[in-house]
């Protein structure tokens, strides 16, 4: 094996962790604002794909053009979830809110597996097997426009976040909920809003995932455990923790999958995820909550 | 000379970087009823959870019996033999207010029937028998201080932390309270340490008083002498100005 | 015998008498087909009662429970298998290596002060990381399976769990009454209690004496006992497992779905949601196929539905409901009213 292959499949690895990236954006996007941790968060996910897989063998719209009209699904999605379902229950125990958000990954992954099977679809673009060449790396043309779109909707993200009247409003109400109550926020419609943004990058995510691998629903529990991993290492809420454990997770798979076997790489990231709640349980970039 | 049951000595806590409290010596003497008074965010609170080992000092020790007990975990002072109170009440809320006591007491026996005798009794004595199968969660605020009362008294400590528990009820409550505790204290002998704002209590049952301001001792002294010390006027009316 | 039933409301033994009774004469009087049905009704309401000790009581919530399942039934049906030792004494080996799993995650999790979302995560995180290892893992057949021999399965070789479902049925309506018996038990002693404080609020808890770190421990390793003992049974039952159906997070939530729609903190809440939901579950598999449509997943989708009908509305449970109606003392479960 020589360094240039490592350096190619690390590479590789690292563009596909920038999408885990985005995935993982969402969920601790939710939690950083609502503190409800959305167990249904790869169910969402594969169902973005899904939209993204139809889409492209209907209309043959390419994922990437896709991206918008379902991150904007996702967002409606989420919008309605958290008005209808995940609102009372901010204020319940933990465990019930985690239940809920069970019941709602249950109730999608079979709604996918009913109507899609359980066979592996996938999403095969022109440019799927072309690459670029830089010196002695061969970047897989896909991933590249995956991982440079994912970075484009999280910096579109955190500017929204930094900037806007509204980002501003979100932010106050995850630094000081009550403080945000006072000053007459309408808290009810930022949580709504703030549950669309997460779902809209999981959308986003979901629809430039499905060109870089194949589509089953099996795949949603995987990728809920993944975006845990993900946002538990880079520390729950942090959102530059997000995109740090996401290029970590993302390089980590692809190294162990070349050193071990790649049946064995999610051994890698759940081994990595024990150790860093063994021994830094808020995460590489999270504050400690006492 | 007699080792006071409980002293603290230079006790000193910081929150990143921030001196909470710094440097506060007290000794309380067995058999007494001493408080710990001054406006709030004095650091009060901060000391009985030093000396209630939820965190750890930063500097100095806790000395219980003559016994060093800094640094143990919460239920090792307990089982030492100190009680404690929550300033915001802890209730175990979908137990029954006799199950929230009978924990308690467990402390002193395993068998769980001989608790709950002794809880029933502990609870007539506060005047909660007749809510005794009630769930906590369905008390009235005073009745949940009380229950916080009773549920430390429970596990038979020698020396009884209370942080606020007259705060918000009415006079006569507040009169119900101190008698019950100076009869306690008369008849068994326990030692209390209370932090409170509601002067009146203070008064009456306290025989000394440590004044805290901004994590330090300010004063120290009979609740006469104390009222009546200018620093410490200088310091509540601080606060009132503010 | 006192500690068991001394305070039950008559009517309640009463009714417990007559619901075991029926259950003991059913193999005489259902077809195979049915009491199969029951038999994996049982199953769930046998391991709902040992998770719902760990959350219901204890308050803390594992979605890797499937975990110790796995682990006894591998390690059972491995003795048994390449050593010929009787399960009735690998049961003991598996519950030894469950209760050191679950001694591990709670140590690492308690020790550090993980709780709530993160203590479910490290759950799952351990028992997906130990079906992946026992996805490579040779001796036991790794992804390819591990099977049992099967048997003539007329005689009843009780010894080895080797025998007709009417045996396995008897086995598991023990377990699933005894169980009962122990938590009920276990419950009325100082470490239901200290369970129900922590639960309740562990700073509390603490404040009042309690070591919560060693009650919660106590809490996991006997958990873990009693899934374990369920997954020797399942490994006998079934004659061969495989990692993914083992040690699978689908057979985590499959586990806790009876105790959370039953009532979780109730002591026949388990027992009472599996006896709601596998039937329904079965009922909608067989009405589905007489339809003529096969479709995976409508199970599921069914329990999905009920799971967020129960949280919605009744996040307690059925039996707190059910239990005031028929007039049964609150004192047959850990919080009331």
């Amino acid at each position: 094996m020589t360094w240039d292959t490592i350096a190619n499949i690390m590479i590789g690895g690292v563009l596909t962790g920038l999408v885990y990236a985005l995935m993982a954006l969402g969920l601790s996007v939710i939690f950083g604002v609502i503190k409800v941790v959305n167990f249904a968060h790869g169910e969402m996910m594969a169902l973005a794909m899904y939209a993204a897989f139809v889409i492209f063998s209907t209309y043959g719209l390419d994922p990437l053009l896709a991206t918008p009209i379902i991150a904007g699904g996702l967002f409606l999605i989420g919008y309605i979830m958290q008005r209808a379902l995940v609102a009372p229950f901010v204020t319940r125990p933990e465990h019930e809110q985690f239940i809920l958000l069970l019941a709602v990954a249950i109730l999608l992954v079979n709604g996918l597996l009913l109507i899609f099977g359980p066979d592996a679809q996938s999403v095969m673009v022109e440019y799927g097997f072309d690459s670029f060449e830089v010196g002695p790396l061969i970047l897989d043309k896909v991933k590249v426009y995956a991982a440079a779109a994912s970075i484009a909707v999280a910096l579109s993200l955190l500017l929204f976040f930094k900037y806007t009247r509204t980002g501003k409003a979100i932010r106050a109400c995850s630094d000081n909920l009550r403080g945000a109550q006072v000053v007459g926020l309408n808290i009810k419609n930022l949580y709504a809003l703030t549950f669309g943004l997460g779902a809209a990058c999981v959308g986003a995510a979901g629809c430039l995932l499905s060109m870089l691998v194949d589509i089953t629903p099996m795949l949603a529990p995987e990728l809920t455990l993944l975006a845990f991993i993900i946002v538990i290492i880079g520390g729950l809420g942090s959102l530059s923790g997000a995109l740090l454990g996401g290029v970590l997770i993302g390089a980590s798979e692809a190294l162990a999958g070349l050193l071990i076997t790649p049946s064995m790489k999610s051994l890698f990231s759940f081994g990595l995820l024990i150790l860093v709640l063994a021994i830094r349980p808020q995460g590489l970039l999270g504050k400690r909550s006492s | 000379m007699s080792v006071p049951l409980l002293k603290i000595d230079q006790l000193a806590k910081s929150f990143k970087g921030l001196r909470a409290v710094d440097g506060v010596s007290i000794e309380v003497p067995e058999g007494k009823i001493y408080a710990l008074i001054g406006p709030n965010g004095a650091g009060k609170t901060t000391i009985f959870n030093m000396i209630a080992g939820v965190f750890a000092p930063t500097e100095g020790q806790v000395l219980f019996g003559g016994q060093d007990i800094t640094g143990l975990r919460p239920d090792q002072v307990c089982q030492a033999g100190i009680g404690r109170t929550f300033q915001v009440v802890k209730p175990f809320n979908d137990l029954s207010v006799l199950d929230n006591v009978l924990v308690g007491a467990l402390r002193k026996t395993p068998h769980v029937d001989e608790a709950r005798e002794a809880a029933s009794t502990i609870l007539k004595q506060l005047g909660l028998d007749g809510k005794s199968q009630q769930m906590a969660t369905n008390l009235t605020l005073p009745e949940r201080k009380r229950l916080e009362v009773a549920r430390a008294l429970a596990t038979g400590p020698q020396l009884l932390l209370l942080d606020e528990v007259m705060a918000g009820l009415r006079p006569t409550e507040t009169d119900e309270m101190v008698t019950f505790f100076r009869n306690l204290n008369k008849e068994t002998g326990i030692t209390i340490l209370l932090i409170e704002h509601v002067m009146r209590a203070v008064m009456a049952l306290s025989e000394r008083v440590y004044v805290v301001n901004y994590g330090q001792l300010l004063s120290q002294g009979t609740p006469d002498e104390v009222v009546n010390d200018q620093a410490v006027l200088d310091c509540y009316l601080g606060e009132d100005a503010f | 015998m006192e500690r068991i039933f001394g305070g039950v409301p008559k009517r309640a033994l009463g009714l417990l008498g007559l619901m075991i009774a029926s259950l003991i004469i059913a193999p005489a009087i259902v077809n195979a087909y049915v009491l199969s049905v029951i038999l994996i009704t049982l199953y769930f309401a046998y391991v709902g009662q040992a998770w719902n000790l760990m959350m219901g009581y204890a308050g803390q919530l594992s979605l890797g429970h499937t975990l110790y399942v796995g682990l006894g039934a591998y390690t059972s049906a491995a003795l048994f298998v390449h050593f010929g030792i009787s399960p009735l004494i690998g049961l003991f080996v598996g519950m030894a290596i469950a209760v050191a799993a679950g001694a591990l995650i709670g140590s690492m999790a308690f020790r550090f002060g993980i709780g709530g979302v993160y203590f479910a995560l490290l759950t799952i995180a351990f028992a997906e990381f130990t079906r992946i290892l026992f996805e490579h893992f040779d001796w036991v057949g790794a992804m390819g399976g591990f099977f049992l021999p099967v048997e003539n399965r007329d005689s009843s070789d009780f010894l080895n769990l080797r025998g007709g479902p009417v045996m396995f049925y008897y086995v598991i309506l023990f377990l699933c009454f005894a169980a009962l018996g122990v938590n009920q038990w276990l419950l009325r002693s100082r470490l239901g209690y200290y369970w129900m404080a922590i639960r309740e609020d562990q700073e509390a808890a603490q404040a009042v004496g309690i070591n919560t770190f060693r009650y919660k421990m106590i809490a996991v390793m006997i958990s873990a006992a009693m899934t374990a003992l369920g997954g020797v049974f399942i490994a006998f039952y079934y004659n061969n497992l495989f990692p993914a159906d083992a040690f699978g997070m689908h057979r985590s939530i499959e586990l806790i779905l009876a105790p959370i729609i039953g009532g979780m903190g109730t002591l026949f809440g388990p027992i009472l949601g599996a006896f709601i939901l596998t039937p329904l579950g079965e009922g909608l598999t067989i009405l589905m196929e007489s339809m003529g449509v096969k479709a995976a997943g409508v199970k599921q989708l069914f329990y999905g539905v009920i799971l967020l009908v129960i949280i919605r509305f009744v996040p307690g449970g059925v039996w707190p409901l059910i239990s005031k109606k028929l007039g049964i003392d609150k004192r047959m479960k850990g919080k009331s009213e």
